[in-house]
């Protein structure tokens, strides 16, 4: 096991452990009051979405330069993890939502983008488990038009009314919430980057089967020949 | 310039073969009038209906005939394809060639899916005309740079369901069109048209179609490499 792979795995679950009691212990927010607690899980989880986004983006520009199966397994491993914390963010962002404002649903600017990456991302998926061979690079297509479609949908959804809090809410917290929402970052994160390692190595390991099996078919047809 | 020349000649192949087949456009027209007349059953009651909904089955109309076009079309680029890889003709000339011809059927359909808008649901296409086909231009041409992207390599896939693969490439993508399209037709279809909402949602398919024809050649050249 690689020493970083343990070490990302060991502050998730420390974090992750620790992470619910700071969260209690954090000061009630005034309007909101304890369902405003969700967004010490709610905010994070956006952003290891997005950090999951990019890195496909980024992985399947690679991907179609170079061909590499490596590559490709760091892009298909980076779409699942999308999709994984996007349905957190969507979930949690509803059961807010439902407090907030009343409804579990509304179509302001950023649940729309957002429901719409995720459907990009699922998308992605279904491509790769039902395309059969020659979907990585139709699925890398996929994901680079998706990292330059996020800030088009943000934009285009953007005339409808935003009720969604503004990003300034992460820099203007009341210090006494800081220490709970880092924390929870941080495992967050450190869960993303422990799931990746996790799912990367069983994509590469898969890789290497399906190399093993096409070296064992070449070497029966040479002896059947 | 020979890569332009290339795409024309692209397209006059694709024109001349659908003079004498009919084989695209006639689905097309054909699909184009059914989704607009089973929506009109739908949703029209007592003569009339709110301009977001005319909107929608306008544009509806539009997308699933252009995804049925777009199949069809890639299906007659299937044996030539690898051929035309062969040659010397640049990727992008392929592309360019196919998004033309794509373009000149779709808009040949939403003339017909729009006739019918005005017969059905009183569509100014004589006073607000140019503002519409505007509208219609602008998010055909980002609808079939994307669409090629995705539908000509799939042509040649080995999967048994191309249609849905295709769908589900192609729709998540594009959805920025149909927000922007159906927006605009609604403002412009008001009993009072809100013009400065349409020109919003111009400009905004212009700057659309300007990333998406870029990234679409771009992305076209490294999907389709893998095939030859």
């Amino acid at each position: 096991m690689k020493p970083g792979f343990l070490i990302a795995w060991i502050i998730a679950a420390v974090g992750l452990l620790v992470c619910p009691f700071l969260v209690l212990s954090a000061p009630l927010e005034q309007s909101m009051g304890f369902v405003q607690k969700i967004f010490y899980y709610h905010v994070p989880s956006a952003f290891a979405d997005f950090a999951a986004i990019y890195v496909c983006g980024v992985a399947s520009v690679m991907y179609l330069f170079k061909r590499k199966p490596n590559v490709d397994a760091w892009a298909i491993t980076a779409a699942e993890l999308a999709v994984l914390f996007g349905a957190i963010t969507l979930v949690t962002g509803s059961l807010w939502a439902r407090k907030a404002w009343g409804v579990w649903w509304t179509w302001d600017a950023r649940l729309t983008t957002f429901a719409l990456c995720e459907l990009i991302f699922v998308a992605y998926l279904l491509v790769r488990n039902y395309g059969g061979p020659g979907s990585e690079s139709l699925c890398a297509g996929l994901a680079i038009f998706g990292c330059i479609d996020v800030p088009i949908i943000y934009k285009s959804v953007s005339l409808w009314r935003t009720l969604h809090p503004k990003a300034e809410v992460v820099r203007t917290l009341d210090p006494a919430m800081k220490p709970a929402f880092y924390a929870s970052l941080v495992s967050i994160f450190a869960l993303f980057i422990a799931l990746f390692y996790l799912r990367l190595s069983v994509e590469r390991r898969r890789v290497a089967l399906d190399e093993l099996y096409l070296a064992a078919e070449e070497a029966d047809a040479k002896e059947q020949a | 310039m020979r890569s332009l020349r290339l795409a024309m000649l692209l397209l006059w192949k694709d024109l001349a073969l659908e003079w004498r087949s009919r084989d695209v456009l006639g689905l097309m027209f054909f699909f184009g009038t059914l989704v607009v007349l089973v929506f009109s059953f739908a949703f029209l009651s007592a003569g009339h209906t709110t301009s977001d909904v005319v909107s929608g089955i306008l544009w509806s109309a539009t997308l699933f005939s252009g995804t049925l076009g777009l199949e069809r079309s890639a299906e007659h680029e299937r044996e030539t394809l690898r051929a035309l890889l062969l040659t010397p003709t640049p990727p992008a000339a392929i592309f360019l060639g196919k998004v033309a011809s794509m373009v000149i059927f779709m808009l040949a359909a939403e003339a017909l899916v729009l006739f019918f808008g005005a017969l059905f649901f009183g569509v100014p296409l004589v006073s607000q005309g140019g503002k519409l086909a505007a509208l219609f231009v602008l998010g055909t041409i980002g609808f079939a740079a994307v669409g090629t992207v995705f539908a000509i390599p799939l042509s040649r896939h080995q999967s048994g369901a191309k249609d849905l693969l295709l769908m589900a490439l192609l729709y998540p993508i594009i959805l920025p069109i149909v927000i922007a399209g159906t927006r605009g037709t609604a403002a412009l279809l008001d009993e009072i048209p809100d013009l400065d909402a349409v020109s919003y949602w111009l400009r905004f398919l212009a700057a659309f179609d300007v990333l998406f024809v870029v990234a679409s050649v771009w992305v076209f050249g490294w999907v389709i490499e893998e095939r030859t």
